[in-house]
This record gives structure tokens, C-alpha cells and sequence, in this order.
């Protein structure tokens, strides 16, 4: 089903750009260094952030969140983490197949002797390795920061672990819907504005999302499946949102086979 | 045995025309010429017989199985040279053909040697860096080294300069010699009249006619030009001229059949100047079919 020479080629041309965004969630995670400023001045902070307008303070979901807990002021960092992960699932997603195609190495490697399922299933399992790198890296500069920085203030470990489980559920749905978008459109000429427009897009939603109160644009954006403040404050996912994002991120992988394998490859022109 | 069996194969992107209603076929061991002129329809037959595309109706066996069905197993003994070639800018040289080699299960090892030596190849060097003409070796040799059965050729000339391209016809003779099959694609009517033994000729998407080559050429027309003074169109009132037009002193015509009565004509003329060549494809497919 996979081939493993496709796998390594694969993971080896991505292997810049998977220390690059490692490196910068990492810088944001490190963040949390200045936990201890906002847990001291707790009480200036909360005047502070009451004379921010309300939209804006829903915003960024810190109307549900306490800065002076550690959980709080990781879950704000963590709202930057996710954005920056978006951005690298959907760009992998996105160039996933088009970048041959573009860069018209596509007739290379499909004139082969493999499968349209074979080449895929490789191309995505090594992105999921490269996805899986930042996530590891994110869990490693969580724990190391928070127990680095936390000063004597207790946190519930459990929910930490939730908001980190969250990261695969979250990378995958990025990876499989920035991969059904390239296959349904004709030719994707450049990979980054797709990738930030579904990341930023999908933010932006949520953002919205707080500051008019509407409850339905919260099923289509991954930042509201998978809320850090709420997953905070509740110690729970919200279990129908979080089925929605797989679910369609299940779907979105299966018609991306379904289409990938029907697919005809755009010829030099 | 048929190598290559397309029968009413047709292929619409959309609404344009890829090819239609393609039928044809190639033995064994033969050297197929396809010639048409740019965008009539080569490069979609390839393609479609690689299954980098999906035929709209008819079907294509290579191997005698179908090209859909059974894509992979099939492109295990074929090699393609691409007319335009790409590939992983950010990669050597070696690095390419033995990720191009490691899709096939066999040691490719020597034969990327010799074949590079042959093509005077710089395996150290960055595909970003080599010019087009270096490109078309590297594809040479990678569709080459795992010594497949069936080799298609996409204008693969373009980009070599005249040495090179003869090595590469000495290259391609010695696999045909091992019994390779080759599909042969190109506008350029000399390359293929050296090479095939049959051609195909394609135009607008469809095959208006196969033969052998041989045949082509005894009812290949030339294009004979004349200037001296004098001249008029009753000069070359000869059989086997045709569309004979004179303008300020100079006449050209299209003659087919047996040049001797051109140059017997000419004997008697006192010329300034004058050519004989081939006609361009174009020229032919004018008279050929009109």
C-alpha cells in the first residue's frame, strides 16, 4: 500500500520546513516565560483587559479565560500555537500533490510503476510524520516551559494532556481539507496563499464567532472544535464538535482519494 | 505479438480536443514513428498510454492488458522520455536516477554508469543547475536505466545538440537491436525517417494515415526552388510538379517522382541559385491531403 522509497523522498523535502514551524511554535510556547508577570499582577491584568472593548477581548476567547492560572495563560499561547500549526497542515496538505504537478515532476514519478493509492497513501503517511515532529515538539516545550515558569501555581495535568491530544485531531483536519481543495480545483499555482487563507480564514471565523455570539459558524471552524479556552475551562472537549472535525476530515481524506486516483495530470502547456 | 494495441481511443479535456477516435497498433520489437505537427494530439496518446490521463471512450493494451486497469504493473518495463523534462530542482544528479532506479526491483547501478558515461553526464551536479539540453540527458538516462521493453520517446531530441542527438539515435538503435519496442514521437520528419520503420501520422487529434515508412518516402514530395532569369511558371512544365508559382524571377514548386527530370531541366538553365529540400510536415499534410 505504501512505498517506502516514496515515503523517504518525501519526508526528506519537507525536513526544512518541519524544523522551521518546530522552531517557531517552540518560540511561542517559550511565551509562557512571562506567566509569572501576568500571575503576579493578576488583579491589574483583569482591570486591564476590562477597559479592552468586549469584541475584542471575545476575540481572542479572553473573556473565557484566566490569565493568573497557568492553564489560562497557556491556553492564550496556545490559541497562537494552533493558528501556526493550521497554517503548516494546511500548506502540507495543499502542496501535497499540486507541487508535483506545478513543478510538473508529477509525470516523473507517475509514469513509475505505482499506484495513484500507493503514491498517495506514501506522500500522506510522510506528512503525517513531519506533522507529528511539531506536535512532539510542541508537547516537549509545553511540559518544559510550564514546569520551568509556573512558579509554585498547581495545574491540572489531565486537561493539559486534553489541549495536547487536541493537536493530531486538529493537524489532520488542515492536512485532509488543504488535500481535497487542491485535488477539486484544476491546478493549484502557489501553495501559501491557500494555506494561509484556510488557516487565517478558519481563525478569523471562530474570532467572529465570539464577538457576534453566533452559535453556528462554530461548526465549521477547527478553532472552535477544539477551543482552548473551553477545553480549559470545562476539563472536557465539547465530544459533537470535536465528531464534526473528524468526521469531516475523514470525509475530506476519502474523496481526496476518490478524486486523486481519477485525476488527469496537466500536461506542460 | 502487439506491444501496443489502441483501438477508437478518444480523449476530450473538457470540451477541447485531445485526440479522437485513435486507432492503431505496434509489434514487437518494431521502431513506431508518430509524427503530427505541435498540438495535434502526440503527447495526449503517450500520456493516456502511461495513464497519466483517462481516456473519455476506447481503450488502450500495452502488454496486451489494459492501460487503466493495470497501470503499474504495466509501467514496470516501459521507459518515458518526456518532451519537456522537470524534475526535483533541489537534487544531484545521481541522486535523481537512483530514486528513478529505486522503483524498480533491480540493481540499475552499471547501466546508470554507462549510460551516463555515453551521454557525457555530470552526476555531481544540481538539477537546478544544468541547462536544458543537460536536462534531456538526465532524462534519457533515467528512462533508460532500469532496461525496459517498451521505450516512449516524446520529441526527445529537442535541447540536444547534433553530436549528442546522434549518440542518442546510436543509443536507441542498440536497444531496438535487444529487442526493444520504441514509440517514437516528434514533428521533425528526417529524425523519424532515419529511425522507424513505420509511421503514424496524427493530425488534429486524429491518425490520417499509417504506413510504412518506405512507402512515404517514394511518394515524398520536394520542394524545389529556382532563381534565374527568365523564369516563368511554363519552365517546370514537368510530370510530378505541381503548385508551380513564379514571383520576380524566381520559381517553386512541389515535385514527386524522380528527381533526375528536375536536374535534367535545370541543365539547360543558367541559375543563380536553387534548393531541393524536404517539404516541413505542414507542407506535406497541404498536399498530401487536401
Amino acid at each position: 500500500m505504501m512505498s517506502a522509497n516514496i515515503y523517504a523522498h518525501e519526508f526528506r523535502t519537507r525536513l526544512r520546513s518541519v524544523i522551521i514551524w518546530s522552531l517557531a511554535v517552540m518560540a511561542i510556547v517559550f511565551y509562557f516565560s512571562f506567566f509569572s508577570v501576568f500571575a503576579d499582577q493578576a488583579a491589574l491584568m483583569n482591570q486591564m483587559l476590562e477597559r479592552f472593548p468586549p469584541q475584542l477581548r471575545a476575540a481572542f476567547g479572553l473573556d473565557a479565560m484566566d490569565l493568573s492560572t497557568v492553564l489560562g495563560f497557556y491556553s492564550f499561547i496556545f490559541l497562537f500555537v494552533q493558528l501556526c500549526l493550521a497554517i503548516q497542515a494546511g500548506n502540507y496538505g495543499f502542496g501535497l500533490v499540486s507541487i508535483e504537478e506545478s513543478e510538473l515532476t508529477a509525470d516523473f514519478l507517475l509514469s513509475k510503476p505505482v499506484s495513484r493509492t500507493q503514491v498517495l497513501t506514501s506522500k500522506l503517511l510522510a506528512a503525517l510524520t513531519s506533522l507529528t515532529i511539531t506536535n512532539l515538539i510542541v508537547w516537549v516545550s509545553s511540559f518544559v516551559a510550564i514546569s520551568l515558569f509556573r512558579g509554585d501555581r498547581e495545574y491540572d495535568t489531565r486537561t493539559l494532556l486534553l489541549l495536547l491530544l487536541s493537536i493530531v485531531i486538529f493537524q489532520l483536519f488542515f492536512l485532509s481539507v488543504g488535500l481535497v481543495i487542491s485535488v477539486l480545483v484544476k491546478r493549484v499555482r502557489s501553495v501559501t496563499p491557500y494555506s494561509l487563507g484556510l488557516g487565517f480564514g478558519a481563525y478569523v471565523l471562530s474570532a467572529f464567532s465570539g464577538i457576534l455570539g453566533d452559535v453556528k459558524l462554530e461548526l465549521i471552524t477547527p478553532f472552535k472544535h477544539l477551543d482552548p479556552a473551553r477545553i480549559v475551562r470545562d476539563g472536557a472537549y465539547d465530544t459533537p464538535l470535536v465528531l464534526i472535525n473528524v468526521t469531516v476530515s475523514v470525509i475530506a481524506l476519502a474523496a481526496s482519494y476518490w478524486l486523486y486516483v481519477r485525476r488527469d495530470i496537466p500536461a506542460v502547456s | 505479438m502487439s506491444v501496443i494495441e489502441v483501438a477508437n481511443l478518444t480523449k476530450y479535456y473538457g470540451k477541447a480536443r485531445g485526440i479522437v477516435d485513435v486507432s492503431f497498433s505496434e509489434e514487437e520489437g518494431e521502431i513506431f514513428g508518430f509524427i503530427g505537427p505541435n498540438g495535434a494530439g502526440k503527447s495526449t496518446t503517450i500520456r493516456l498510454l502511461l495513464s497519466l490521463i483517462h481516456p473519455t471512450s476506447g481503450s488502450a493494451r500495452v502488454f496486451g492488458k489494459d492501460v487503466v486497469a493495470h497501470g503499474p504493473e504495466i509501467r514496470r518495463d516501459i521507459g518515458y522520455l518526456p518532451s519537456e523534462v522537470y524534475y526535483y530542482e533541489g537534487m544531484k544528479v545521481i541522486d535523481l536516477l537512483k530514486y528513478s532506479a529505486s522503483f524498480y526491483h533491480r540493481d540499475c547501478t552499471r547501466r546508470i554508469r554507462e549510460l551516463s558515461e555515453t551521454m557525457e553526464l555530470e552526476m555531481h551536479r544540481r538539477i537546478s543547475d544544468l541547462s536544458y539540453g543537460n536536462k534531456k540527458k538526465v532524462g534519457i538516462v533515467q528512462g533508460l536505466l532500469h532496461s525496459p521493453r517498451l521505450l516512449f520517446l516524446d520529441e526527445p531530441t529537442s535541447g540536444l545538440d547534433p553530436l549528442m542527438q546522434r549518440r542518442f539515435f546510436d543509443l536507441i538503435r542498440e536497444e531496438n537491436a535487444r529487442g526493444v519496442t520504441i514509440f517514437f514521437s516528434s514533428h521533425i520528419l528526417g529524425e523519424v525517417q532515419r529511425l522507424c520503420s513505420r509511421v503514424g501520422i496524427i493530425r488534429e487529434g486524429s491518425i490520417v494515415e499509417i504506413s510504412d515508412i518506405r512507402t512515404l518516402q517514394q511518394n515524398n514530395y520536394k520542394k524545389v526552388r529556382v532563381t534565374a532569369d527568365g523564369l516563368n511558371v511554363a519552365s517546370f512544365d514537368l510530370p510530378g510538379a505541381t503548385n508551380v508559382q513564379a514571383e520576380n524571377g524566381t520559381v517553386h514548386f512541389f515535385f514527386k517522382g524522380d528527381i533526375n527530370t528536375v536536374l535534367q531541366r535545370l541543365n539547360g538553365i543558367r541559375v543563380e541559385d536553387v534548393t531541393i529540400e524536404e517539404p516541413t510536415l505542414e507542407e506535406i499534410f497541404m498536399h498530401y491531403y487536401e
